[in-house]
């Protein structure tokens, strides 16, 4: 054994010695491995991603050449289509209900879950369910549930009394019908929830009920700051994600009715791949890549106030 | 630990709170479970029944023509065919690829690895939205158009981030002593690989395994933009055209759906040990 580490330590002094480009057979072997990835890294990531900034400063529509035209893809976004405003709020809108919705459902659930129930199991794979599948059936499935004469959501509705709008070609309720559909499929969140509940040390608990604290005030103190780490990555993906919906509207709107669920992917893929925009389509994509980043960026800046790192030191 | 004793009115309102707590999540199972019951109950109505209220939960007749009817109105098996070679590439691809490239991260010194690792994890960023037309444009150079190589060449060349870096994370828990033993008693580092962490790493393989087929087999956009003919159509851009073409026909396309289902159902219900360690693992770690 001694030898062995003997012979590594002999490897790593030897391996600060050496020019960059002599390679010992471990590191050959390692780079051997890596390469494929590197290789589809600079073929379908990086360049991709470098073509894309240059289509965006170009006219371009697939049949004639690509005609540089500067920023004015960008500036016709701002000024002349108001299409783009449309797309970017209603993203907005549905992104900002839907992910703090989804996360208060997932919390709430695991909770219930937390408190030593019979069958976790069970209930676990059952609230699951729905994430597993996704796509074209589930946009099918959906658009028969919120059909308005004889979808099951209005029968549920009526038997309260109450009458239920055209859900999906309503303006007014269109997007609260993509919103309700993304509840469906919490169950990801809610395993992960509750395997932060678990973590959280039982003797914080026991402490606060000596000190005579309810369950309301404990789940303020304790729960939540002990597991906003894992609700502030939740939130960032669930945005991420969310801003780049695109099964759900193409399959059951088309964006529609009058634009009011017109989704950025979905105008993105329009202008791309139904009007051949390609220098558009870019310019587009690099806003809302922008525009992510952005959001991101804020929420973790904001996320100092209400982020609590155990083992972080803060000054005063 | 001071034993208290439990009063009365304490262990009642314990039984309340344990009772509400149930009903809660029993309510919740119900509406989680009620699309796929009504998906599957649809699809075996006659039309009229599917607009009859109050609503029929059980048809009468159960029509179960309504499968082999919309499973040849399309070519459907053909479609489950594409999708399941496409899946299946995809799965050899990404699994092989990543795992090496993982290996080579967890278990080998080599310098510049922590500054690759991190522009491994750093591609997890990089939005889909803005590669997909230069993609496009490139594979369309390649003449790659309508073939199932834009859907499947690329997980050979690594596959996402996300399997590297869960590979990488449990090839890490793994005693580096057995590496070394092995090495003593000849075993080269290739042979580590293949013959040790492999092995030793079916549980993480499953998961990746599952989240492959799962995001494959339902996967959408890449297919609708790489696939015409619709002899190669795979199963999501099948069900996409059926309802397109036969819009008010809800019994057929019930079925449709709830055939395409079954084997991420499936694949779940006998994988949900590492589907749900999966989801944990890169959930809560990030």
């Amino acid at each position: 054994m001694a030898t062995l580490q003997d012979h590594i330590a002999a490897t790593s002094a030897r391996t600060r010695q050496r020019p960059w480009y002599h390679l010992n057979g471990e590191e050959r072997l390692a780079w051997l491995l890596v390469l494929p990835w590197i290789i589809g890294f600079v073929a379908f990531q990086l360049g991709p991603m470098l073509a894309s900034l240059g289509l965006s400063l170009t006219e371009w529509r697939m049949f004639t050449p690509p005609k540089f035209i500067g920023l004015a893809n960008y500036a016709e976004m701002i000024s002349g289509d108001p299409l783009v405003f449309q797309a970017f709020k209603v993203t907005t809108i549905y992104s900002v209900t839907s992910v703090p919705l989804r996360i208060a459902l997932g919390v709430l659930v695991a909770l219930l879950l937390n408190a030593s129930v019979r069958g976790l199991a069970f209930i676990r794979t059952v609230y699951y369910l729905p994430a597993t599948v996704s796509g074209v059936a589930v946009a099918m499935v959906w658009l028969l549930i919120l059909n308005g004469d004889f979808g099951l959501l209005n029968r549920a509705l009526s038997l309260l009394g109450l009458e239920g709008p055209y859900w999906l070609t309503d303006t007014r309720t269109v997007l609260a019908s993509f919103v309700l559909m993304s509840l469906w499929s919490v169950g990801a969140g809610i395993i992960i929830y509750l395997a932060g509940l678990q973590g959280v040390p039982n003797e914080l608990y026991e402490a606060a009920e000596v000190d005579g604290a309810g369950d309301w005030v404990m789940f303020w103190k304790i729960t939540i700051p002990m597991i906003s780490p894992v609700l502030f990555f939740q939130f960032v993906i669930g945005m991420i994600d969310a801003l780049q919906e695109f099964a759900g509207p193409f399959i059951m709107t088309q964006g529609g009715p009058g634009n009011a669920s017109l989704f950025v992917m979905l105008y993105l893929f329009r202008q791309g791949f139904e009007f051949f925009q390609m220098g558009y389509a870019s310019a587009l994509a690099w806003v809302l890549f922008v525009y992510i980043m952005l959001l991101t960026l804020f929420i973790i800046r904001s996320s100092a106030v209400w982020v609590y790192y155990e083992g972080e030191v803060k000054g005063n | 630990m001071v034993v208290r004793s439990i009063s009365g009115s304490q262990s009642r309102y314990r039984a309340f709170k344990m009772t509400f707590i149930y009903i809660v999540l029993a309510v919740g199972m119900v509406i989680v479970i009620l699309p796929f019951l009504w998906m599957v109950s649809t699809s075996l109505k006659t039309p009229a029944d599917i607009f009859k209220i109050p609503t029929v939960w059980i048809p009468d007749p159960i029509v179960w023509a309504n499968y082999p009817n919309a499973m040849t109105i399309l070519p459907f098996g053909r479609f489950i065919l594409n999708t399941a070679k496409i899946t299946g590439l995809a799965v050899v691809g990404a699994t092989l690829s990543g795992s090496l490239a993982a290996f080579a991260f967890a278990r080998l010194r080599w310098r510049g690895r922590n500054f690759m690792f991190v522009l491994v994890l750093s591609t997890l960023m990089l939005p889909f939205q803005v590669i997909m037309i230069p993609q496009f444009i490139l594979f369309r150079e390649l003449e790659w158009l309508d073939t199932y190589l834009p859907l499947v060449v690329p997980a050979f060349f690594g596959g996402s981030a996300f399997n590297i870096f869960l590979l990488r994370q449990y090839f890490m828990t793994i005693s580096p002593e057995l590496d070394d033993a092995a090495i003593i008693d000849g075993c080269s580092r290739f042979g580590v690989y293949w013959r040790i962490i492999l092995p030793l790493s079916k549980a993480a393989l499953m998961t990746v395994v599952i989240f492959i087929v799962q995001n494959r087999w339902q996967s959408f956009l890449v297919p609708l933009i790489y696939l015409f003919d619709q002899k190669k159509y795979t199963l999501a851009l099948g069900l996409r055209l059926f309802q397109d073409q036969y819009t008010t026909e809800w019994e057929l396309m019930m079925a449709a759906a709830t055939v395409s289902m079954i084997p991420v159902l499936l694949v779940f219900y006998y994988g949900q040990r590492y589907f749900i360690q999966g989801v944990v693992f890169t959930g809560v770690k990030g």
